[in-house]
């Protein structure tokens, strides 16, 4: 029996202690090693999403049936999902159908925290709103705990658009935890000085905040930023804050470069660097089968012993 | 025969007149008739009804300027007999109720109508906001003076600011010729559009989207600039940030007609105190951080700030169950507002018991010209409440209200009305 684990749900990082972290962590590594046992035979996980991924729930479908469960692909039209009575009715249906795990990704914040107690399945967060995204945050210390073995005392640059970023606050959550120093680093509008309450150290001037980092996780710049006016424009944004080969080169020599994709090249980040030596983006991607297997497991005992 | 009720041995609470001592109170055909000690020895009132108020507070009824009724458009969240009937188990006498109707309230005609239905309907005194613009648009002005004519209290776009400056300034010089006191709710749309929740490390935690305490002062300080510019009367309603009260204080001091009101919610609660998503928390201008709230409670006991108003705003379980971000603003508050107030403002020592009882019934009476209400004072309409002020007290649903959206459910309190006259009836008895 795993040691830390007792949730039938992953809402989110913030309300996990660092042991839970962990665990999970832990876990993931384990089902890196060896091959897959079927522990989820006989599961059924259904998908709810209401934004469009491919990516995110790609890799949960490969989670699921890699540990012997069945997937119900549910294609829900946004508007159906978008009313949340009418999300609960969903969910309690499904469920009288056997299912068993909810895989959800919501445009809401924090539309989870009333549903999951209503429900007996487990149910996996895949991204609510702005505000986390738990599986992404924990395949990105998958990857940065196989290079550094611990977090403590490592920093971690965020850059990009924080304001709107689920994966910068899972990671903030998760790596304040574990005992990282994260910094947030972008233009105002995008990073908020009151981030700074939550933990996160704020530096706006790129070059600061690279200066010395272990990492940097480089958030997509969605073009809608532009029309809505945080940004004057893509390019304004690329000349200021677009991690380039000379940027990349402030951090520490063996410092790694992220990025959750999909990727704006020659807007976030220039291609040399999303291709070079020092990225990890491919990692991450295979990490996150395996985090989201735990994901999956974990809430399935938490889920079995409730 | 005279309809007599006499009020024994409470302690009787008039700031209009200085009064806070044990004094009986007689009630004849609906006024005020007397307020003495000793009313109950003497003769000749042997057939009054009495009410034993001992170790009771007598006060004149609260006057809540600020208040959404629903009807017409919205009767399955509120009606003017179930949030009449909720005002007067909170021992609120009169309401303002606001114009955001639908039909917005911007005719004569539909003045009419409503005041008709609550002829019939209220079980307490309502009077009715006219809207400012037509259709609450914010592009042309209403007809002032017909609304007056018609029975217009006040005038009010609330819900929405009047965001056209020079409309605003028109609308203050025009309505302050007739005697009309504007309402405005201070909000630049273009700061807080789309938002949900106070900008600050809450919302940024919870990923919502924030409007910033500015949104409410640019258009504090504008309005503020437009009643210096034309020596016209205007109110701010339910403010809630700071650096409002700061500009609505200094505006004072210059002798600027500006006045102003806070919200229960406002000064009771803050925003790191909303539970989760929970969408009963969620009204405009949202919850703000504790020194918000502090200033809040200081401004009412300095009078920058003139009057408590709850900003009363039903909406049914079904809506404020879409998720905090797409839920409606409002919350209820007519039933909790003077015990919220008496725990976050009285019991505190922040205010004294006739400062309380100005904020809550005196000022809002003078503010909208009621000279018979907001006093005990003889000839005045026997509109009044007795109340525990100690008495603790757990808000919990179900409410005399038809909706149910308040934070203070199942929070303590500690004050609670057990008895509302209205006319000299009693519309409440607490069981």
């Amino acid at each position: 029996m795993t040691k830390d684990w007792g949730r039938k749900d992953l809402l989110g990082l913030e309300t996990l202690s660092a042991a839970e972290i962990e665990t999970i962590l832990d876990e993931a590594a384990s089902f890196k090693k060896a091959p897959a046992p079927r522990v989820l035979a006989g599961r059924t996980v259904a998908f709810l999403f209401s934004e469009a991924s491919t990516r995110t729930r790609s890799s949960f479908e490969a989670a699921a049936l890699r540990l012997g469960a069945e997937c119900l692909s549910f294609s829900a039209a946004g508007s159906s999902l978008s009313k949340g009575e009418s999300m609960l009715d969903t969910m309690l249906n499904l469920q009288a159908v056997g299912v068993t795990h909810f895989v959800v990704r919501h445009e809401r914040s924090g539309v989870l925290e009333d549903l999951a107690p209503r429900v007996n399945a487990a149910v996996v967060n895949a991204g609510d709103g702005w505000h986390e995204h738990p599986t992404q945050a924990l395949l990105d210390l998958l990857t940065l705990r196989e290079r550094w073995g611990s977090f403590k005392g490592r920093k971690l640059v965020v850059l990009g658009d924080i304001r709107h970023s689920r994966v910068a606050r899972s990671n903030l959550f998760a790596l304040k935890k574990l005992g990282a120093k994260v910094v947030f680093c972008g233009p105002t509008p995008l990073v908020p000085d009151a981030f700074a309450a939550l933990g996160a150290t704020i530096e706006h001037d790129v070059e600061k905040a690279l200066k010395g980092a272990d990492a940097v996780n480089v958030l997509r710049l969605q073009l809608e930023r532009m029309e809505q006016g945080f940004v004057p424009s893509l390019a304004d944004y690329a000349l200021v804050y677009q991690l380039t080969p000379a940027r990349a080169m402030l951090m520490k020599p063996d410092a790694l470069v992220l990025h959750p994709g999909p990727m704006n090249r020659g807007v976030e980040i220039a291609s040399e660097v999303a291709d070079g030596p020092r990225s990890v983006v491919l990692e991450q991607v295979s990490n996150g089968v395996f985090v989201r297997m735990a994901a999956l497991a974990l809430c399935d005992r938490g889920r079995a012993r409730g | 025969m005279a309809e007599r009720t006499l009020i024994v041995g409470g302690l009787v609470v008039d700031p209009a007149r200085g009064v806070e001592s044990v004094r009986d109170v007689l009630i004849v055909d609906g006024e005020i008739r007397e307020v003495a000690a000793g009313l109950s020895k003497k003769s000749g009132l042997a057939d009054a009804a009495r009410v034993d108020a001992k170790g009771l507070w007598v006060i004149p009824g609260l006057v809540d300027m600020h208040v959404h009724l629903r009807e017409p458009g919205r009767e399955s969240d509120e009606t003017i007999a179930t949030g009449t009937a909720a005002a007067a188990r909170g021992g609120v006498t009169t309401v303002l109720a606001m114009a955001n109707t639908e039909p917005v309230t911007d005719s004569p005609s539909q003045l009419e109508f409503l005041r008709s239905k609550a002829r019939v309907d209220a079980k307490v005194n309502v009077l009715f906001a006219g809207a400012v613009t037509v259709g609450q648009k914010g592009e042309r002005l209403t007809e002032f003076a017909r609304l007056r004519r018609a029975g217009a209290a006040a005038l009010s776009d609330d819900g929405r600011p009047v965001m056209n400056a020079g409309l605003f300034r028109r609308a203050l010089e025009y309505a302050d010729d007739l005697g009309l006191l504007v309402i405005d709710h201070c909000e630049d749309l273009t700061l807080s559009g789309g938002a949900c929740a106070h900008e600050g490390p809450q919302a940024l935690r919870k990923g919502l989207k924030g409007a910033p305490w500015a949104a409410e002062t640019v258009q504090v300080m504008r309005d503020i600039a437009l009643s210096e510019l034309t020596g016209a009367r205007v109110h701010l309603a339910h403010l809630s940030a700071v650096s409002s009260i700061e500009a609505v204080r200094a505006a004072k001091k210059r002798g600027v007609r500006v006045t102003a009101e806070a919200a229960p919610h406002h000064f009771a609660l803050s925003d790191d105190m909303i539970p989760g998503y929970d969408a009963d928390w969620k009204m405009n201008p949202p919850l703000r951080p504790a020194e918000d709230r502090a200033a809040l409670v200081a401004a009412l006991a300095d009078g920058t700030i003139d009057a408590v108003a709850t900003d009363h705003a039903p909406h049914g379980c079904a809506a404020k169950s879409l998720g905090f971000d797409t839920a409606p603003f409002g919350v209820i508050g007519l039933e909790t507002s003077l015990a919220a107030s008496l725990t976050a403002l009285y019991h505190t020592k922040a205010l004294t018991k006739r400062e309380l009882v100005r904020r809550m019934s005196t000022t809002p009476a003078a503010l909208l010209g009621l000279k018979s209400k907001g006093t005990l004072a003889p000839g005045a309409d026997a509109d009044l409440a007795i109340v525990d002020p100690d008495a603790p007290w757990t808000p919990e649903a179900p409410f005399a209200s038809k909706s149910r959206n308040s934070p203070f459910a199942g929070r303590r309190l500690k004050g609670r009305v057990l008895h509302t006259f209205v006319a000299g009836r009693a519309v409440v008895h607490a069981v």
